[in-house]
């Protein structure tokens, strides 16, 4: 008893934090039910991943941004124009794909820089700027399309990035063993982390969860991993597209919560005043949230233009109000200096699953949407609500 | 009755203000007070702003209201106009012989008292017509009525002889004239209580002299005002009453309708406390060379376009605390910003010696590296980051003491966090705990901490103790005392006088960008300073 009641402490108490992971479980167990089973299949669970590819590192990238109080919304067609880019690359020029990627990133930043220049030097309102980007990087993808339409990409490479799965070395009763094993060093990493955290708070006297709740939390979360990948490694294992999504977020989280950088950003987001009288370089951290962003929209062209093996001329269209609501659904504030990097992902997850259910469902486009932006409202009222309560 | 009372009332061509003034005469008082607060008290968090106070207006005077910064004067005006609504105070409010209970602004305008905040609130890109009518629009039918209006603010200038086009825009009028549109603005919703809170601070001599002309002629039009002042001499021409608040206590109120009221008198009633037993011992003094040493140094703020800063010439030695006393809007931060990278990018002009070289400091960033750090006044607002915890917070403005090639190591700051949470003091149940939700003198042992952390040679303390309560004072006081015998420079800007003469060894007193006068500490009084920074 004692045990449930400091559970129900502690999820009042970080209702914030939790609240996404409630509700992206209350989504799965919804739709199993209503799809008997269909829902939670390795194939579908496998296509979910991978289409909430693109949109997930997106998300990442405009958390950050929002948490600056800022918001970008060229990404869509700036990944849509990259991707392009990306396929003329490939296709009418020859070039190799371990050269291409790297460019494209590269490219991505200095457009995301260009953006940074605007606010950050200049002082132009975020969302005048990147709304002036968006219509240039629209333009641009149409200019570069507009002469052979869709650009059809070859490279075997490239296309794996949204299509293929990691190799398997071997199979052990129809699973796929690198994925198993993959799944298996990510549940011990997990565990080795979380006991050496719980040491260190002990050892500095910090209060830390009671050792029943500590197991529990371990078993289920261990569980859950466990679950993922063996659902996984039941169709082809881990697409290429989340072992990327998943370096993205494991490289972001540690940006965010273990640098200096990480430290700044967020500080900028809580009170920018207080940042500059710190000594913290605001423009600079401007610049390179922005930057950021643009490399990630780059990565989001290139798992875009990969997953359908080619390059559009609408390409992109709407992806950033995708990425902006995964981020607020993952639980970023708008009054800034609030929001994880992987709350954004299970933001992205949650409008993909949503997506992917009412599919499998047969429920009507015009449906899709209105559920899809009631859960956009509810997500940012729980955020407010939450917040007024604190205050 | 007595009988020189039946002899007065009975007379049948006395009006009743004759009346009135008849029986004062007669040494009898008659309740002809427009405005009677009773026993107010109000409490911020713990800081009591204002205890028991009593204040009484009388129908047609203009009335002073006087005191150093925090005694309590604009939050005894934002009770009486509603911004702190009925509830939230104790006390009574009686305005017109009925007991009020204003729930916000709205219900104290619609009962003619209006109130004039330092900081004008008008629209500075909307003309002068639309700003006096803002949110009291004339109507015909459901529309606005634009001639109308425009014709009734020319009456409404006429009236504050303001004689500019009512289709000029606001931010093309000097701060002079647009304190003049407030109160036109003010006149338009029939005011009878116009209260001004130090309506001449940005004003200059002319436009003073102007604005205290205006309000003797609203007065003759039966306009009762509550002024309140920093300018002693202004107050001594112009009021009938003033009524001196001191930690947030009626104090006193002076008569100034038969004599004038003496300077002096009114600055012994301001300061009146003793310095008591509040300030900490002083260690023994180590003063070393100049620290820091301006020339000539002057500070243009490209958006006020003036001058925040003029002329002045300071310097503070190693060891030393020096105060730095002034009213508010006397350039004492604006002077500490200007050393400390200048983060409003004022034009600067004259001449900075760091440790006796010449040095320019662009940016924060470098004066920080200089060895320089500064406590903001408003530790809420640009000071602290709410949001985050204790050890964030210590650790921000150094995040290189903790970290090697840019990752932080967690360890170490958790025992750096921990040692200045044991050595200042900070009050939490741990380095978790958000900083938003510390009291306010925790909160500001940890602006301190966090300044420590980086490790100054000179730290700027710009109202060190505003709002803490005096056990966290003199905590402060403490701390402040064992930094100077580790040789570090304080410079403390303050106005508080007795905590200035209390912990300086020097004492600069600024006013309207300027340095004053300086005293040293055994020439030094509140009376001196107070003299100095109303001049």
């Amino acid at each position: 008893m004692a045990l449930f009641n400091e559970a129900k402490f502690l999820i009042k108490e970080n209702i914030r934090d939790y609240g996404m992971y409630i509700a992206l479980f209350v989504i799965l167990l919804t739709f199993s039910i209503l799809t008997d089973g269909l829902f939670m299949s390795s194939r579908n669970i496998s296509n979910l991943l991978d289409s909430a590819g693109y949109i997930a590192v997106l998300a990442v990238g405009m958390t950050l941004v929002i948490v600056i109080r800022h918001i970008d919304l060229s990404v869509g067609f700036a990944a849509g124009f990259l991707g392009a880019i990306a396929a003329i690359f490939l296709t009418q020029m020859g070039v190799s794909v371990y050269i291409t990627i790297p460019v494209i990133l590269v490219f991505g930043i200095f457009a995301g820089l260009f953006n940074g220049f605007l606010i950050a030097q200049i002082g132009i309102p975020a969302f005048v700027a990147t709304l002036a980007a968006m219509l240039i990087f629209r333009g641009a993808l149409l200019q570069v399309t507009e002469r052979t339409g869709t650009i059809i990409v070859n490279d075997e490479k490239f296309n794996a990035l949204g299509n293929g799965f990691i190799p398997s070395l071997a199979e052990v009763n129809g699973l796929h063993l690198l994925s198993l094993i993959i799944g298996l060093v990510g549940i011990l990493l997990y565990i080795y982390s979380e006991f050496s955290n719980r040491k260190n708070k002990i050892k500095y006297q910090f209060d830390v969860v009671s050792k029943g709740i500590f197991t529990l939390k371990l078993v289920f979360v261990s569980a859950v991993i466990a679950y993922i990948t063996w659902i996984l490694a039941g169709y082809n294992g881990f697409s290429w597209t989340v072992v990327i999504m998943l370096a993205v977020v494991v490289i972001y989280h540690f940006l965010t919560t273990k640098t200096v950088l990480g430290r700044h950003i967020y500080a900028v987001g809580s009170n920018p005043e207080a940042a500059h009288l710190s000594g913290i370089n605001v423009k600079k951290i401007t610049y390179i949230v922005f930057g950021s962003m643009g490399m990630l929209a780059a990565l989001s062209g290139i798992l875009f233009t990969s997953r359908l093996q080619s390059a559009t001329t609408t390409a992109g269209t709407l992806f950033e109000l995708d990425a902006i609501a995964a981020a607020y659904v993952g639980g970023v504030s708008s009054a800034g200096g609030v929001g994880k990097v992987t709350g954004a992902i299970i933001g992205a997850i949650v409008m993909a699953s949503l997506t992917s259910g009412m599919n499998l469902m047969g429920v009507g486009i015009s449906y899709q949407y209105i559920i899809r932006g009631g859960v956009l409202a509810a997500a940012v009222i729980f955020d407010v609500m939450t917040r007024r309560k604190r205050g | 009755m007595p009988i020189a009372i039946l002899e007065i009332v009975m007379d049948p061509s006395i009006t009743i203000s004759l009346l009135l003034l008849r029986l004062r005469e007669g040494g009898i008082t008659v309740n002809n007070h427009i405005l009677e607060m009773k026993g107010i008290s109000k409490e911020f968090t713990g800081v009591k702003a204002l205890s028991d106070v009593n204040f009484k207006v009388e129908k047609g005077e203009i009335h002073c209201l006087i005191g150093e910064n925090g005694a309590g004067k604009s939050t005894l005006m934002k009770v009486l106009s509603g911004v702190y609504p009925y509830g939230t105070y104790q006390g009574d409010i009686i305005y017109e012989g009925k007991a009020q209970e204003f729930n916000n602004i709205n219900d104290s305008v619609k009962a003619g008292v209006v109130i004039i905040h330092q900081e004008l609130a008008l629209f500075p890109d909307l003309t002068v017509y639309e700003n006096i009518f803002a949110g009291n629009e004339v109507k015909r039918g459901s529309f606005v009525d634009w001639n109308e209006t425009i014709v009734q603010s020319k009456k409404l200038l006429q009236k504050v002889k303001l004689n500019v086009n009512p289709e000029t825009h606001v931010k093309d009028l000097s701060v002079g004239k647009q304190q003049l549109v407030e109160i036109a603005k003010a006149l338009s919703k029939d005011v009878k209580l116009l209260i001004l809170d130090e309506p001449t601070a940005a004003l200059n001599e002319d436009d003073s002299e102007n604005l205290l002309n205006l309000l003797k002629d609203l007065k003759k039009q039966g306009i009762t005002c509550i002024m309140i002042s920093h300018k002693l001499k202004e107050v001594i021409s112009i009021a009938d009453k003033a009524t001196v608040l001191r930690d947030g206590k009626t104090i006193c109120t002076l008569d100034g309708t038969e004599a004038p009221i003496s300077e002096s008198v009114i600055i012994k009633n301001m300061v009146g406390r003793e310095i008591e037993d509040i300030y900490p011992k002083r260690p023994d003094k180590k003063i070393g060379d100049d620290i820091l040493q301006l020339f000539n140094w002057n500070a243009y703020d490209v958006e006020l376009g003036r001058n925040v800063v003029k002329n002045v010439d300071f310097h503070i030695k190693k060891g030393e605390i020096v105060g730095v006393a002034g009213l508010m809007g006397s350039g004492r931060t604006e002077l500490a910003l200007s050393i400390f990278g200048n983060p409003k990018n004022y034009k600067l002009s004259g001449e900075l010696l760091w440790n006796g070289k010449l040095k320019k400091l662009p940016h924060t960033r470098d004066a920080i590296k200089a060895g320089i750090a500064y406590v903001t006044e408003d530790r809420k607002g640009n000071g602290l980051f709410l949001l985050q915890d204790i050890k964030n917070n210590v650790t921000v403005a150094n995040l290189k003491g903790i970290s090697s090639n840019g990752i932080i190591n967690d360890n170490e700051e958790i025992k750096v966090a921990g040692e200045y949470k044991k050595s200042i003091n900070i009050k939490a149940s741990s380095l978790e705990q958000n900083v938003g939700n510390l009291s306010g003198g925790n909160q500001q042992k940890v602006s301190i901490g966090k300044w420590l952390f980086v490790g100054p040679k000179l730290l700027i303390l710009d109202e060190p103790t505003r709002g803490i309560d005096v056990g966290a004072k003199f905590e402060i006081y403490t701390i402040m005392n064992k930094l100077i015998s580790e040789g570090l420079s304080i410079i403390m800007i303050s106005s508080e006088l007795g905590e200035v003469l209390g912990m300086s060894d020097r004492i600069y007193v600024m006013g309207e960008g300027e340095i004053k006068g300086e005293l040293a500490i055994n020439e030094a009084s509140q009376e001196k300073i107070m003299e100095l920074a109303t001049q």
